[in-house]
């Protein structure tokens, strides 16, 4: 039903353009002066189409649904029932129309299912009423004002503008979306588990807050003990050391030797090359941390008389490590290479040599940039997710053994959240408080990091 | 004095080498991860292309059938194959006892009867007669065979018993064993058994919501783009948007799940499990590397076109559509697929709104519940059968292999429609 009425609104645009144009032409042919080009016309009859339906469809959007709850619910509003039964009644009622109810079904229900079935026809029917005769109307408005020949160019690129405008909003949306899926989960998280214990409480297990009945969910005592998140945060911030170690030597010493000695030709291989590695996807790099990595790794540890685990840390954090190589490389290449040529040859006229000019001169000039590539490593490493689910272990220890299993925040969100989630379950919203404390952290990071790349490059342009 | 310069400067010349022997050796081991990585992944992957099948004579006998004489093609489909399936698996070994006629049934995969049935179907004149059928050899005697499957383990080790090993071997001398083209793994959805476990609903699942993102995040991210570039005053809220933007394109990928799971799922009621939520996701994620990218693009088109166009008498807004966006779109459309290639190989984010249900249909449209390839790898990985990690190589490759083409395409886009202005 939505999508005749759609095409039919999207044809009806069409036509308005065409009868738009064709306005024009006859305005031209009594030898008037057009104000605009033709399309221009046909242009602003459409957008007078368009913008109506698309008011009607999202107003209709919004409150249908709660005026239909709110007719149903008015049958039983007399009865004494408790909100929350209100909305159970309602849920019922819904999955009953459409035929997916499975459970006892009253007289009651069934009433109130046919109800709503008959309301949404009304429903259906009264938008598509509405919504054509009043794009008529304002088409024909629209049209009346082109037949006088006012202005059409202006108010339709000012639409378009306003359009371009409305999309660029999207990055903002997307972040308050963000902060708000984040924020209220986390909020009645911290209601149950004071901040004190979720910061410094050196326990983690959610297991262990298995909720029976929501009487027991509002009582604190339950999770003493159960969400300290230390244990999360530090088996964060080690894995992402570890790969750390493995990324900023490799990766910085690339990004050097491309930058200064490679010839053309081995920067034109080696750099896309390198570059591939970037390109993998991270369950793929999990898989071979699993597969590969961490065996290998336990064998060589048992064969020296180590008690490695097989989904070590180490095995994590190496493998995360080589992901981020060519962040490191890449982005210290392109800082190097903008470090100007006279502090080189400076440096060469003094009579310093090839390593020395880089390590005194150009590494100094270029420390901020290569900081703040290290500091973007830092960050992808802290949010990565897939490794670490697959390579290393789900309990969260304390401890700071390279060769035992240890946990991070996203590997914990993913344990917690997969599977069916009930939300006001203190478990769930544990996983959106870590949530958050990655998100707060990770912009802290790359806010730094983006200033001081972009501090960086103002300097030398 | 003179010597003790010269020290100095051996030195010096030493520690010049050293320190480019550090820089080529970084870079060979970053190269030598590439290799042993995909080394790795095609070597344990290849294999999963071959699937095992065992002959097996199949007398389709009528009676055990429960059919009647001259049957329509309804009571061929109604019959009952499941006995005279196990009868043609029983009768490999005359000899056997209750226990090994089990065992022999194992042999070959679940779905065994459906496939005697097909061949039935295929061809109704079979009744009362015998036939050689291809039967799906289970998964640990696909691997036995191919060599993956170490059969000097004791028994009680190993999934498949030495009595089944005996009649495999016995198979396999008569010729009764042989290897073909895996076409099943493409064609098939996911399964519980690993020799009928296939990509087409993962790959379809990541189809849908590849597109669902392409559809949102291109028409977004090109107008935000055009928008800033084009029109957009010099003020603190336009550097607001741009600090939202970089900012989002370094945000960890679990972060828009949760967006996701929170917003789309709990807010919006969008149905679980589906492309279309996991599209929306993607699109959220992918929006910043798009702008980003056709900011660039349109950076790069020189402003003596867009001169020129305002001085022939076009409005900003016409200089902008007809000239400054048509000639940057190669750099707009090789950053989207880019984009989009970062998308498809994206795993945390599709989990946390419930892609990894397990799902053995083939998704017919984007509301339908489905997995993507990146996800199906996550799954077949977190499973201990043997016969799923050649599968999951297998996912791998082809996931690597659209990867490949897209970036490919990318640069094909970029070096031969990009004008070079300078």
């Amino acid at each position: 039903m939505n999508l005749i009425l759609f095409t039919f609104i999207v044809l009806l645009g069409f036509t308005s353009y065409y009868f738009g144009r064709r306005k024009a032409y006859t305005i031209q042919s009594t030898n008037k002066r057009l104000t605009a080009l033709p399309q221009f016309y046909g242009y602003y009859l459409a957008i007078w189409c368009a913008i109506p339906a698309f008011i009607i469809f999202s107003l209709w959007a919004i409150f249908e649904p709660t005026i239909v709850k709110l007719l149903i619910l008015s049958d039983y509003s007399n009865q004494g029932y408790l909100d929350d039964e209100l909305n159970l009644i309602y849920e019922k009622t819904k999955a009953l129309s459409r035929g997916q109810f499975t459970g006892e079904i009253t007289p009651f229900i069934e009433a109130s299912a046919e109800k709503y079935l008959s309301l949404r026809s009304i429903a259906q029917s009264s938008k598509a009423v509405i919504v054509l005769s009043i794009i008529i109307a304002s088409v024909a408005y629209a049209y009346k004002k082109i037949s006088s020949n006012s202005r059409t160019r202006e108010p339709v690129e000012k639409f378009l503008k306003v359009v371009l405008f409305t999309a660029s909003l999207a990055a903002i949306l997307t972040t308050v979306g963000i902060v708000f899926s984040l924020i209220f989960q986390t909020i009645d998280f911290f209601k149950v588990i004071p901040l004190f214990d979720f910061v410094f409480g050196t326990h983690w297990y959610p297991a262990k807050a298995f909720v029976r009945d929501s009487s027991e969910a509002l009582d604190p005592t339950m999770y003493s003990d159960t969400f300290g998140a230390v244990p999360i945060f530090a088996g964060t911030f080690f894995i992402a050391f570890i790969a750390m170690c493995v990324a900023i030597p490799i990766g910085l010493m690339s990004g050097i030797y491309l930058a200064e000695y490679a010839s053309v030709k081995v920067r034109q291989y080696a750099k896309p090359l390198i570059e591939i590695l970037a390109g993998i996807p991270t369950v793929v790099y999990g898989f071979f941390a699993a597969l590969t990595v961490g065996p290998f790794l336990k064998e060589i540890g048992n064969s020296m008389g180590l008690d490695v685990s097989a989904e070590s840390a180490l095995a994590a954090g190496g493998v995360m490590g080589i992901m981020i190589i060519p962040f490191i490389s890449s982005l210290s290449d392109d800082v190097i290479t903008s470090v100007p040529q006279s502090l080189r040859d400076g440096s060469y006229a003094m009579g310093a040599t090839k390593s020395e000019t880089i390590k005194k001169v150009i590494f100094p000039a270029a420390l901020p940039g290569i900081v703040g590539s290290i500091l973007l490593g830092v960050s992808r490493a802290i949010g990565e997710t897939m490794i670490v689910v697959m390579a290393s272990g789900l309990a969260a220890n304390l401890t700071l053994n390279p060769l035992e299993s240890t946990s991070t925040i996203t590997a914990q969100i993913v344990v917690i959240l997969i599977g069916d989630q009930a939300f006001g379950d203190p478990k769930t919203q544990a996983a959106f408080a870590l949530g958050m404390s990655l998100f707060l952290v990770t912009l802290c990071l790359n806010i730094v990091a983006l200033r001081v790349v972009k501090k960086y490059r103002e300097k030398y342009e | 004095m003179n010597k003790n310069k010269e020290q100095l400067l051996n030195k010096r010349y030493k520690a010049e080498k050293r320190f480019r022997l550090y820089g080529q050796s970084a870079i060979f081991m970053a190269l030598l991860f590439l290799t042993i990585f995909i080394f790795k992944i095609f070597s344990t992957g290849y294999s999963a292309f071959q699937k095992t099948w065992l002959i097996v004579p199949v007398t389709f006998d009528a009676e055990l059938m429960m059919l009647e004489q001259n049957p329509s093609k309804e009571d061929l489909k109604d019959a009952d194959y499941y006995d005279i399936a196990l009868k043609s698996m029983a009768d490999l070994d005359p000899n056997a006892n209750e226990d090994q006629e089990n065992e022999l049934k194992r042999m070959v995969s679940y779905f065994f009867e459906r496939e005697i049935k097909r061949e039935l179907l295929n061809d109704p004149s079979l009744i009362g007669k015998t036939k050689d059928v291809y039967l799906t050899a289970s998964d640990d005697l696909d691997q036995v065979f191919k060599g993956n499957y170490p059969r000097d383990l004791p028994e009680d080790q190993r999934r498949v018993t030495d009595y089944q090993l005996k009649i495999f071997d016995q198979l396999v001398e008569q010729g009764r064993v042989e290897s073909k083209f895996n076409l099943s793994f493409f064609t098939y959805p996911d399964s519980r058994e690993a020799e009928l476990a296939g990509i087409a609903s993962s790959f379809m699942g990541s189809i849908f919501s590849i597109l669902v993102c392409l559809m949102i995040a291109f028409p977004v991210a090109v107008l935000a783009a055009i928008y800033l570039e084009e029109f957009a005053p010099k003020n603190r809220f336009t550097d607001f948007i741009e600090v939202n933007i970089n900012n989002l394109a370094a945000v960890p990928s679990i972060v828009f799940g949760l967006l996701g799971l929170g917003i789309l799922l709990a807010v919006f009621q969008l149905p679980r499990s589906t492309p279309l939520v996991g599209g929306i996701t993607l699109s959220l994620m992918t929006l910043p590397t798009i702008i980003i990218a056709c900011r660039a693009s349109l950076k790069a088109v020189p402003p003596s076109i867009r001169e020129a166009a305002l001085a022939m008498g076009a409005s900003k807004m016409q200089t902008t559509m007809h000239h400054t966006v048509p000639l940057s779109m190669p750099g707009t459309l090789s950053g989207t697929i880019i984009g989009l290639a970062q998308a498809l190989g994206e795993t945390a984010p599709l989990i946390l709104i419930g892609m990894v249900a397990f799902v053995n249909t083939i998704p017919g449209s984007p509301l339908d519940p489905a997995a993507s390839l990146p996800v199906q790898i996550y799954i077949w990985a977190e499973s201990a059968e043997r016969g799923f990690v050649e599968k999951v190589s297998a996912c791998i490759m082809v996931l690597l292999g659209f990867l490949i083409i897209m970036n490919l395409f990318a640069q094909i886009i970029r070096h031969k429609f990009e004008k070079k202005w300078s």
